[in-house]
């Protein structure tokens, strides 16, 4: 066997690498603990902030953390199944479904869901809708942009005489949960119709893949009308529209409009921390506005894993608010923070003894 | 002769063990697939029955789940990606058999080799991004213009829907039937062709009497080969026929297929009746191949009995 001596070099060459390789991780273990590593797994809307922060955080205190963007499906899935130590969702699960599977839930970063335009004529911020009128569109009710509904809440816009085409999500998302639940919320045939989910039934339209292929659709095509998340028609400079919110007052979507939504809102009486943030209350308030939430097991088997857990978990509450911001995401306000870490000393368990004290 | 020495036989019997359990493995894998996508689907076949076939409502928040649109569209985009595909492989692999002067074929040759090579989400790119304006520009209104009457030109040029994704679909699958038919077309012996040339036959004549019904099994493969790619594809797909749950008779309009639906919705799909029913959208999948390859068959049989005669 390797009597060639091309070979004898090659399989010196692997060994010399492969001790390599292990050197560092040794000197590492050499102090006397293994190094902690933690595995996530979910939804695909805050994957960017959430892999900034582990970066960041690994950077800083050593402990791995590697989450996966699967979508919050398989998150909810996998943490089940408990292959992962946490799970993501966009949607928050109901609090019997959390007790069936002895989950806890708490969001972790907001953001907002923006509805954009392409329509010739109208900037950014120009167009202002009510939330009947979003519920009539989507819905396939209103045809035309010159629709004798449209313009009286628009009197100073000249609008075309141009055929309405919806642009939708075509693949599952959280941000087609988080626009749908508020059309739900605000027209009772939505609700009816269609309702909340990931996916539905459009009335109408055509279907995008991710926010870019709704992003892009909705650029092309003269007369659409898309819904993206904030970053998405930011980064893209699709013109946006103005909402009119549960107070009756006309908002931009901005990072204030989203935090006064999560603000308003009244997350003590949430059972589970099911809470959604579209059509709250407040004359500030952006009326589609989401939390994203981790998923852990009530009863933790690794003490000193959990509380690893924990404490990146505190530190992206304490220290993630600018990174999260620098990505168009949200934090959230510290009222919500202080319940989160309430229920933290009240439900989480490993062997009996409360993991945050 | 001598007698095969005992190692040469041993070595004789463990090649013919391991290509025997080679083959054993596909049959192996395709069962377990099988029985894994009934299994998997058990909660919605038993819920929906045949409906699932039949109804084209598809509305994960209302559990409603019908597959009667994304198998029009698996159909249909199928259908007109080997309509264009085809003849314009058949058109191509001649040209470098019988017209191309060899030096010229060869090149055009390992061009036609670089495009199967591409990945599909480069098409799909492509497709949305070049494609689809093209085609909403100019393409649809013209058809629009002249076949407008028809149901099947209706509708908004979106340069979205069913006739995109068959386009893509044809372009996607043209490298492979034209190579696989430029070979049956080079297998044809020389000396039948030389002799239907020495009794005066003009190109065209030897093309259409010796060369196709000589090689017909081959092209038929060819096809085949085609078909299988074109109803499986996935990404391309999903990027330009506009994701809808919805059978419209015009090829502009919005459809889906049963991959691009799977590759779209089993992400996001928590609720156990949901994924039963994206499980049993792939069984269907299964079952359309399985018949369409049966179908195929069947019509090669017919065809080479009546070609048989001819000859």
């Amino acid at each position: 066997m390797l009597k060639n001596p091309r070979y004898q070099i090659k399989a010196l060459a692997v060994l010399v690498l492969a001790v390599a390789s292990i050197g560092p991780l040794q000197s590492s273990c050499g102090k006397g603990k293994t190094p902690i590593r933690l595995s996530g797994a979910g939804a695909s809307f805050p994957y960017p902030v959430y892999a900034q922060w582990a970066h960041r955080y690994h950077r800083l205190k050593g402990v791995r953390i590697n989450y996966q963007s699967i979508g919050s499906g398989g998150g909810i899935a996998q943490i089940k199944a408990k292959t992962v130590d946490f799970g993501a969702s966009d949607a928050p699960l109901k609090a019997k479904d959390l007790d069936a599977a002895g989950l806890i839930q708490f969001p972790m970063v907001m953001g907002g869901v923006v509805p954009v335009i392409n329509v010739p004529g109208v900037s950014p911020g120009q167009l202002k809708l009510s939330a009947a009128l979003v519920a009539d569109i989507f819905g396939g009710n209103i045809k035309k942009w010159n629709d004798s509904a449209i313009a009286k809440l628009n009197p100073g816009l000249k609008l075309p005489a141009k055929a309405i085409t919806v642009v939708h999500r075509a693949d599952g998302s959280g941000t087609t949960w988080i626009f749908t639940n508020y059309l739900s919320k605000v027209s009772a045939a939505w609700n009816k119709k269609v309702g909340t989910g990931k996916a539905v039934g459009w009335p109408t339209g055509v279907g995008g893949k991710g926010n870019e292929g709704v992003a892009s659709y909705v650029k092309r095509l003269t007369g659409a009308i898309g819904y993206v998340e904030y970053a998405y028609a930011l980064k893209n400079k699709i013109p946006h529209v103005l909402l009119q919110n549960q107070a009756g007052q006309f908002v931009a979507p901005t990072i204030e409009t989203f935090q006064a939504a999560a603000a308003n809102a009244d997350w003590s009486k949430a059972p589970g921390f099911y809470m959604v943030l579209t059509d709250q209350p407040g004359a500030r308030s952006w009326p589609i506005t989401g939390a994203s939430f981790i998923l852990m097991h009530k009863n933790q088997t690794h003490a000193r894993k959990a509380k690893a857990m924990l404490k990146f978990f505190d530190w992206c509450y304490r220290y993630g608010g600018d990174t999260a911001k620098k990505l168009h995401y949200v934090p959230l306000p510290k009222a919500v923070v202080a319940l989160v870490k309430k229920r933290w000393r009240s439900d989480l368990r490993a062997a009996g003894q409360p993991v945050w004290k | 002769m001598t007698q095969p020495s005992p190692k040469q036989h041993l070595g004789d019997q463990a090649f013919r063990w391991v290509t025997a359990l080679s083959a054993a493995m596909v049959l192996l894998i395709v069962l377990g697939i099988c029985v894994e996508l009934f299994r998997n689907s058990a909660l919605s076949l038993s819920r929906f029955g045949l409906d699932f076939l039949t109804s084209q409502q598809w509305n994960p928040a209302k559990e409603q789940y019908g597959a009667a649109s994304s198998i029009y569209g698996t159909l249909v985009s199928t259908a007109i990606a080997l309509i264009i595909a085809v003849p314009l492989s058949v058109v191509i692999a001649l040209f470098l058999v019988e017209v191309a002067p060899p030096r010229l074929s060869k090149v055009v040759g390992q061009g036609i080799e670089l495009l199967a090579a591409i990945p599909s989400i480069i098409y799909g790119m492509w497709g949305l991004f070049v494609l689809a304006p093209v085609l909403s520009k100019h393409v649809q209104p013209a058809l629009a213009k002249a076949f407008g009457s028809l149901p099947l030109f209706q509708g908004p040029p979106m340069g979205i829907g069913m006739l995109t994704a068959g386009i893509i679909i044809a372009l996607m699958i043209l490298p492979f039937i034209t190579a696989v038919m430029r070979d049956v077309f080079q297998m044809v012996p020389s000396v039948v062709k030389e002799s239907a040339y020495g009794m005066g036959a003009t190109t065209w004549e030897v093309t259409r009497q010796v060369t196709i019904p000589y090689g017909i099994h081959g092209l038929a493969g060819a096809v085949f080969l085609g078909l299988g790619r074109a109803i499986g594809e996935t990404m391309a797909v999903t990027f330009v026929i506009g994701n809808k749950h919805h059978i419209s008779a015009s090829l502009f309009a919005p459809g889906n297929t049963i991959s691009s639906s799977l590759a779209n919705e089993f992400t996001e799909a928590a609720e156990p009746l949901y994924r039963s029913a994206l499980v049993e959208l792939g069984l269907v999948l299964f079952g359309l191949t399985f018949l369409l390859q049966i179908a195929a068959q069947l019509w090669l049989r017919r065809l080479k009995k009546k070609m048989a005669v001819t000859l």
